[in-house]
């Protein structure tokens, strides 16, 4: 037996309660699991924020179909391992069905197209609290979130308008067909996130990690050059680069980096020393200074 | 890693989103692709200097009136400490803000325009940082570079600064006077070379030095059930375990607890935290609790120390902060949220309200405003198990909400 809890992560224990109140105030809660650092984070929080019960929700992934397959892979065998439900709902489904377009040319991405099939999934299955990864250091407008956000019928948030929360109490009362996103991690950093990996020994997929990748550059960016998924100009040549994704979104929206950080120490310490923020390399956030701002109104993560 | 959770306070224009953008500056915290956002649009706007206010207004609105509208929260860490700092508005009417900020806080900057000296504004915000009990006060006197650094206007400041703290009802806030300026850096996280006569520490300093465990006020622990964990598995076929997060002191293997309401004893037999056991869980862990005995348990009952109850009753009087644009008036009915426990509170009677200038108090209310504080009597439909809100922060505060529009409506802090 371990003398006392005194030496736990205070984030930690803030996350924990997070979830259970979730679990304890929502009839039906769903984890947004995208596959990336931060979802899977969640995902160990909420395994031990109800052990030795198992996590008393499903996952749900809204999956682009320009994932990197490694993420996917990683997805399926960390569901299977821990005998959770998944849900995927996919956006070439909302395409197919008309219900959104396709974007296309140099900058084109799927990633604000997930907002749609989201919505839809949300009224599908009638969840009323979708927990997510965001974190307040990432982006300016994410710093003005609250944990329990709440979202009206048309998932739109209300920025001007939301809940003051008050110590640790979350008020999760909601109208019929409002749902509220819950974000344990807000105050977490990229740092937190990567240390508690490292801390927890937890798995994350490969492209977290060194490796060699067919890439070309744009902007000053890393891409990788998966031609059916990334647009990619003739004069745009592919080279070998040995890379590592800091963020994984979409393949058509996050940049590699160069790094040879091939272990969790290793990336630890790059994220330590470096001098650029996650979202730097995310081109969805360039596109003008209040892009997640809009993206958010409209019922994005 | 510590982390340290701050709230900041002053009127607009004070310099609480410049301050906060200067010590990332300075800690080496902005990276440099916000950095070079931030010389871009200082640029734009034709300043010859960075306005670091920038990197913390995140909403369009806000950049375009120049304006802190929401609490933004802002990280940075040092070798020692994890940071918190949470941007406040400085708007009279998002008073309701800067109680959300504070209580979360555990230490708060007040900012004070060296040009303006001690305003209104800051006894307000001297006001609800008292009232809340925030432990660490920083008073920082901003723009001393608009004053030519002067030690008399300082001094003055100082001297009327404190003629405010002899009306305080927490004695025991630790209180520090430092000159800065924001904009330029002088004694933020470097000391200035222009205020040779000021021997304190510089802002971040003082912040560096603090003892995270100091700020925190002890009290005796309280253990609020949020969720009972039954896994109906084989191997933990008969578990039943209270899951929740300890505050005030702490609880041990052995303790002898009683259940409230139903205040049945039992013994702590086991700590756990995922698949470790515990022999203490100290004030803010969030555990799994096994008893001795099978007793009736649920959400919103409490795990409390046998010689150590707190007080039980349906009755109490609250210092209140309104926060909705519809009234509070006497003989309404909300739902109270205390820790994770919801019951039903109607409004019993309205005492007085405190002065909007902090002068004084009003007798004779039948209303409450948008962020009035006001002393405040309310009946429960069902008991619950509180302490005075001086003894206990986390168990003698509440939320009110109303059940038409769910929102959270008043923040309350129980006498
Ligand atoms: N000269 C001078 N100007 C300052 C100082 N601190 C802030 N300012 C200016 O005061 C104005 C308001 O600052 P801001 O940080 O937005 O104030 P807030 O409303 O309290 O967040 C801006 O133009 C700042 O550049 C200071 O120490 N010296
Ligand atoms: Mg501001």
């Amino acid at each position: 037996m371990i003398k006392d809890t005194s030496k736990v992560n205070p984030l930690e224990n803030e996350a924990i309660y997070i979830i259970r109140e979730v679990a304890a105030q929502f009839e039906k809660p769903v984890l947004l699991f995208s596959g990336g650092k931060d979802s899977i984070t969640l995902v160990r929080l909420a395994q031990k924020a109800f052990y030795p019960a198992k996590i008393p929700f499903p996952l749900m992934h809204i999956d682009t179909g320009h994932n990197f397959p490694e993420t996917i892979a990683f997805r399926d065998r960390l569901v299977k391992e821990l005998g959770l439900e998944l849900i995927v709902r996919n956006v070439q489904d909302s395409i197919d069905e008309g219900k959104v377009k396709e974007e296309s040319g140099r900058y084109s991405s799927r990633n604000s197209l997930q907002t749609t099939t989201l919505l839809d999934a949300i009224e599908e299955f009638k969840f009323d609290a979708c927990i997510g990864g965001a974190r307040r250091d990432e982006e300016k407008a994410r710093a003005k979130e609250r944990i329990f956000s709440v979202r009206d019928d048309f998932g739109q948030w209300d920025e001007k308008n939301q809940r003051p929360e008050l110590f640790d109490m979350l008020n999760g009362q909601i109208h019929l067909g409002q749902n509220v996103r819950v974000f344990p991690i807000s105050n977490w950093t990229e740092l937190d996130v990567w240390s508690y990996i490292e801390r927890e020994n937890i798995e994350i997929p490969s492209i977290y990690f060194a490796h060699t990748r067919e890439t070309f550059l744009r902007d000053g960016l890393i891409w990788s050059s998966d031609d059916d998924v990334v647009y990619r100009d003739e004069n745009e040549v592919v080279e070998e680069r040995l890379v590592r994704f800091r963020t994984v979104g979409d393949m058509s929206c996050t940049a590699a980096v160069l790094s040879d950080a091939a272990d969790i120490a290793s990336v630890v310490q790059e994220i330590r020393d470096s001098t650029i923020s996650e979202r730097g390399a995310r081109i969805d956030d360039k596109r003008s200074e209040a892009a997640m701002e809009k993206r958010k109104q409209q019922g994005y993560f | 890693m510590e982390v340290l959770k701050i709230a900041t306070a002053g009127s607009v224009d004070d310099g609480k989103s410049t301050l906060i953008g200067r010590i990332l500056y300075d800690t080496k915290s902005l990276t440099s692709d916000k950095l070079e956002a931030i010389e871009k649009t200082s640029k734009q706007k034709g300043y010859d200097y960075l306005d670091f206010s920038l990197a913390t207004d995140g909403l369009v609105a806000e950049r375009e009136q120049g304006i802190t509208i929401d609490v933004a929260h802002i990280y940075f860490s040092t070798q020692t400490k994890s940071y918190i700092i949470a941007d406040t508005p400085g708007h009279v009417e998002y008073t309701r803000n800067m109680v959300t900020g504070a209580s979360t806080s555990q230490a708060a900057i007040i900012l004070i325009d060296a040009r303006k000296g001690v305003i209104e504004q800051t006894n307000r915000h001297f006001f609800i940082n008292n009232l809340l009990r925030v432990k660490e006060v920083i008073v920082a006197i901003n723009k001393m570079d608009l004053v030519d650094f002067s030690e008399d206007i300082y001094n003055k400041i100082k001297a009327d600064f404190e003629t405010l703290m002899e009306k305080r009802d927490y004695q025991d806030q630790n209180i520090t006077f430092i000159p800065v300026s924001a904009l330029k850096g002088d004694n933020v996280v470097h000391i200035s070379k222009n205020t040779p006569w000021y021997k304190g520490q510089t802002l971040l300093e003082h912040f560096e030095l603090l003892d995270t465990e100091d700020v925190y006020n002890v009290g005796t622990p309280r253990f609020p059930v949020q969720y009972v964990i039954r896994p109906k598995t084989e191997e933990f076929h008969d578990f039943r375990g209270y899951a929740g997060k300890v505050y005030g002191g702490e609880l041990s293997v052995g303790d002898v607890v009683v259940a409230l309401p139903s205040q049945t004893k039992s013994k702590i037999k086991e700590i756990y935290l995922y698949d470790q056991s515990y022999q203490t869980a100290s004030r803010r862990s969030s555990v799994t609790i096994t008893l001795e005995d099978d007793i009736n348990v649920s959400r919103g009952d409490m795990l409390v120390k046998v010689d150590d109850l707190p007080t039980i009753d349906k009755q109490f009087t609250a210092t209140i902060s309104w926060m909705d644009s519809q009234h509070l008036v006497t003989g309404n009915k909300y739902v109270l949220q205390h820790g994770v426990n919801k019951v039903l509170a109607k409004v019993d009677a309205i005492h007085h309200k405190i002065h909007p200038d902090y002068s004084g108090i009003e007798e004779h209310i039948s209303a409450l405003g948008m962020n009035d504080i006001a002393s405040v009597t309310f009946k429960l439909n069902k008991t619950i198990f509180f302490d005075p809100f001086k003894n206990h922060r986390t168990n003698g505060s509440f939320i009110l909400i109303d059940s038409q529009s769910n929102n959270t409506v008043g923040a309350g802090f129980i006498q």
